[in-house]
């Protein structure tokens, strides 16, 4: 079955070529139009449906594409293949610099300036006198390679497939290498890659360029299929239409975007058919139809048809062997006792709310650091100011012996330090391996290129073996390749730590990992807790376990009301008056 | 440029920013209430100049027809909504604002506004029906997604404006119109000439933008509907409904672009799709307010209609590719002052 599934997409894209042959000229050049608009929409799923940012701007960057190399090859007579890299060089120019100003802003922003650059760009193209004004260019040459004319609805339609098929291969070989999975996890916001290292602004901005470049690619084939061009097909009515065609298709999937602009294509060309005869040729009511299936979607399917549909058909789990594996270096442990993190005078304020007031804390290397403290006494901010999630108002921190002044998290991530999260964040579409695999994201190096041409093969199977391995420490190995989201609170929590465990840290911060876990999850959690220890970790844990605690940490710390008010061996903490006081109330102690 | 022309283009140009900062208080609003990009807010617009522009001409507006299908549509969502949840306690309350008020409306249209009627009891059922359409598209389009991403509304926005279009087309037919409206003689003022008519776009403009302001800040039912915004949840153990919080600002975002349907008709020739750009410009000022402050929004929006106006003296055919590239720097400057936005989808 496997092997059945592998051979699909060869067999599926000979099936296809063998259509050229077969549809008629007018159905081949509908055919033509699906997978030109489609290319548009793989890279729209790469952007929206992946990296979670909406863009109504794409007509626009396929006008850039259809616009470049129509001008160059008509006023210049150079050969199209010149103008496809012009074009695509000029959109992903663009794209960056739309981008690098719009991409760390909130979604909708991104979606009106690229909305605003679509219409600026309509109205600056038909009013430019060298591009035809609304007029547009005519006599643009077809494709032709080594002499070989390429004009004529099958060669057009081949050209198309080819086309398409490149790039939905290219985008899906993408997403499945170590940039795809840091793109991925954007979806549900930037603090999963931050937190690993990844700066999740250039990987929201590199997904931008691939959809805007990917756009200029269909605009190119547009123009030397159509063989004129003017702004009407760039404006901003296609730019939704993209869109929608991506969302109703299901955005989440490269087959959602062929799935999707068929769907639109053939199902819009059909209702002009029956309603034009009733309504008059001037009609728009298929726009109506359109418009209540983009909302039905939105209420009932939102991650569109195609997974809908896919739930019906009984897929084979795609579980490779994976073998467990170390990277070729890993950080030298400290010695036992050594100091890692030093932090005095920790201060934090929210307006006139002191959240962490005047802190001080140090972690040894090999040793458990229980924090302890009543909701609201400040050890999540605590944390967050040690992990460079949060600014600190004041203090000095110390990693390792390097002080630290404006810290974030990748900076962190990178110095060796590695947290869990309260609130479990991962990406529940993705497998459990996958999720742990973005731990290790600052222990590869392989790029969007190397990964375009499988030349990322080594390192891929280093990262995931080395996945592999902290999940068999956390107990988990055999629910590797179940996606992240179906596992149970408790198991996500586990998942939390391997994926922690897997960027190599000198010092792991955990959030209330034993929150859900059962009493035996929790034994094998403590266990666990000792191995790392004796391993020369150092690790800060925060936790309301009691028996958790008092089992595996080697010193405690209790905070109230932002201050630290004891900290020592824990037997001692516990027997403090101020901590009964804090836990118990004033009379009890 | 003389001062005159300048004087003139200025006067225009605040005119037309002042239909902006109706449009930009509108979405604002909207947004900051539901979360929602209110996109369909400038076809509202436009569809109460062609509403006017119908009864001057003595015929039926198409509106009428809009606001009945609606009706129809919202009124099945209520009866199915009882249905399976079982809970009829609120359906008369449903039915009288989706079924009774639509149809009441469209009864006084068709029999109760015959062609000799005074203008001002035509702008009057005009700004009803128009208003009425917000608070229907609200329940049919967004209340049963009321809890999704700013982005999945957005979307949901755009679907509702390509379906106005459409039906727009339909029931209005693509002639541009414009209204008689209220006038009067010009009047001057030192060497500049004044038309009655811009001195009361902005006035009214500037009215509603304080009694909106007011509203929020110092109202108790104002409070609620942003409470409503902030934490949706919060609000709810509060009382406070984010579905009638989403609602009423629906109902006042409808009056808002009812209201500069009437202002704008005589000024700009208007069809069945011009209320797309109309509500972009407006938008643009309101990303310059943050989509959250009214006053800046309001300014943004008067800057727009200026800069607009001054394009289209020197270079008009790029007047619209000025004014929508203008958003490129606003957004750079917006993206340094918030250098962070984390936004969590779903």
């Amino acid at each position: 079955m496997r092997n059945a599934m592998k051979w699909l997409p060869p067999v599926a894209f000979l099936a296809a070529a063998a259509g050229a042959f077969v549809l008629t000229p007018y159905q081949a050049t509908i055919a033509v139009y699906v997978m030109t608009f489609a290319i548009v929409c793989v890279g729209l799923v790469v952007m929206t449906g992946v990296a979670g940012m909406v863009s109504l701007g794409q007509a626009a960057f396929v006008g850039v594409g259809a616009y470049v190399t129509a001008w160059l090859t008509t006023t210049y007579g150079i050969s199209p293949w010149i103008g496809l890299l012009a074009a695509l060089a000029a959109s992903g120019l663009i794209a960056m610099l739309i981008g690098s100003i719009t991409v760390r802003m909130s979604g909708h922003y991104l979606a009106l300036a690229t909305l605003c650059f679509c219409i600026s760009l309509y109205y600056m193209i038909g009013n430019t006198e060298a591009l035809g004004r609304f007029n547009g260019i005519t006599g643009i040459p077809g494709l032709s390679i080594a002499g070989w004319d390429l004009k004529g609805e099958r060669s057009s339609y081949l050209v198309a497939l080819v086309i398409l098929a490149t790039c939905m291969w290219w985008v899906r070989r993408i997403l499945d290498s170590r940039v795809g999975r840091v793109l991925r996890s954007l979806r549900s916001g930037s603090a999963i890659a931050e937190t690993f290292g990844a700066n999740s602004v250039r990987y929201r901005l590199l997904a931008f360029v691939i959809a805007a470049i990917l756009a200029a690619l269909s605009g190119w084939l547009y123009a030397h299929v159509q063989r004129f061009v003017n702004p009407t097909p760039f404006g901003i009515h296609m730019s939704i239409e993209y869109l929608f065609m991506t969302v109703i298709g299901g955005s989440g999937q490269v087959l959602g975007a062929l799935l999707g602009s068929a769907l639109v294509v053939v199902v819009k060309q059909e209702l002009q058919d029956i309603l034009r005869p009733i309504f008059g040729t001037t009609t728009r009511l298929e726009m109506l139809f359109f418009a209540s299936a983009m909302l039905l979607v939105l209420w009932r399917a939102r991650s569109g048809l195609l997974p809908l549909l896919l739930s019906f058909v009984p897929l084979p789990n795609k579980s490779r062997q994976v073998m467990a594996a170390d990277p070729a270096h890993l950080r030298p442990r400290e010695k036992a006792g050594a100091l890692v993190l030093e932090a005095k005078g920790m201060r934090r304020t929210f307006g006139g709310l002191v959240a962490v007031d005047d802190v001080s804390i140090e972690v040894r290397a090999s040793e458990v650091l229980g924090l302890l403290g009543p909701n609201g006494a400040g050890k999540s901010t605590l944390f967050n100011l040690l992990s460079g999630t949060l600014p600190r108002t004041s203090g000095q921190l110390t990693f390792q012996g390097r002080s630290l002044q404006d810290i974030d998290p990748r900076q962190m991530c990178r110095q060796g330090l590695a947290r869990t999260f309260q609130h479990v964040k991962l990406v529940s579409t993705m497998s459990v391996i996958e999720n742990v695999a973005l731990g290790a994201t600052h222990l590869g190096k392989a790029g969007i290129v190397r990964a375009s041409f499988g030349m990322d093969a080594a390192e891929e199977r280093m990262l995931m073996g080395w996945a592999m391995k902290q999940l068999e420490r956390v107990g988990l190995a055999s629910l590797a390749h179940s996606p992240a989201g179906s596992l149970a609170l408790g198991h996500q929590r586990l998942v939390e730590i391997a994926r922690a465990l897997a960027a190599d840290p000198i010092l792991l911060l955990l959030d209330e990992p034993a929150a859900g876990l059962r009493a035996g999850e929790k034994a094998e959690l403590a266990t666990l807790l000792d191995t790392l220890r004796d391993e020369g970790l150092a690790i800060l844990l925060v936790e309301h376990d009691m028996d958790l605690i008092s089992r595996v940490a080697d010193r405690l710390m209790v905070m109230n009301f932002g201050r630290r008010i004891a900290c020592g061996h824990p037997a001692e903490v516990v027997g403090n008056r101020q901590v009964q006081e804090a836990y118990l109330g004033a009379d009890a102690a | 440029m003389t001062v005159d022309i300048g004087a003139i283009l200025f006067q225009d140009g605040l005119a037309n920013g002042s239909v902006y900062i109706l449009m930009a208080v509108a979405l604002v609003l909207v947004f900051t209430v539901s979360r929602i990009v209110f996109v369909p807010q400038g076809d509202l617009v436009a569809f109460s100049t062609l509403t006017l522009a119908a009864f001057e001409g003595g015929t039926l507006p198409g509106t009428v027809w809009m606001l009945l299908g609606l009706s129809a549509i919202a009124t099945t969502f209520d009866v199915l909504r009882a249905i399976s949840t079982g809970d009829w306690s609120v359906l008369p309350r449903d039915l009288a604002e989706d079924l009774a008020v639509p149809v009441a409306l469209a009864l006084v249209a068709m029999f109760g506004t015959p062609e000799g009627s005074p203008i001002f009891w035509k702008m009057a059922v005009t700004v009803a029906l128009t208003t009425c359409l917000a608070p229907l598209l609200f329940r049919v389009a967004f209340q049963p997604i009321a809890g999704a991403s700013p982005l999945v509304l957005l979307i949901a926005a755009i679907a509702v404006h390509l379906g106005l279009t459409s039906l727009g087309l339909h029931v209005f037919g693509a002639e541009g119109v414009r209204t008689t409206g209220f006038s009067g003689p010009p009047f001057t003022l030192g060497n500049i000439v004044f038309t009655q008519q811009s001195i009361g776009v902005i006035a009214i403009s500037f009215l509603l933008v304080l009694a909106l302001y007011l509203f929020f800040a110092r109202t108790l039912r104002g409070k609620a509907l942003l409470a409503a915004a902030y934490n949706r949840r919060g609000a709810e153990i509060l009382g406070i409904s984010p579905v009638r919080a989403g609602r009423t600002a629906f109902i006042l975002a409808g009056f808002i672009g009812a209201v500069a349907g009437l202002l704008i008709g005589p000024m700009t020739t208007l069809s069945y799709d011009s209320g797309f750009l109309l509500g972009l410009k407006g938008f643009v000022g309101a990303i310059v307010g943050g989509l959250s402050i009214y006053p800046v929004a309001a300014a943004g929006a008067v800057l727009v209609g200026l800069i607009e106006s001054f394009a289209s003296f020197w270079a008009s055919a790029y007047r619209d590719v000025i004014v929508f590239t203008l958003i490129i720097p606003v957004l750079f400057w917006r993206s340094l002052q918030t250098p962070h936005v984390d936004e969590e989808d779903e």
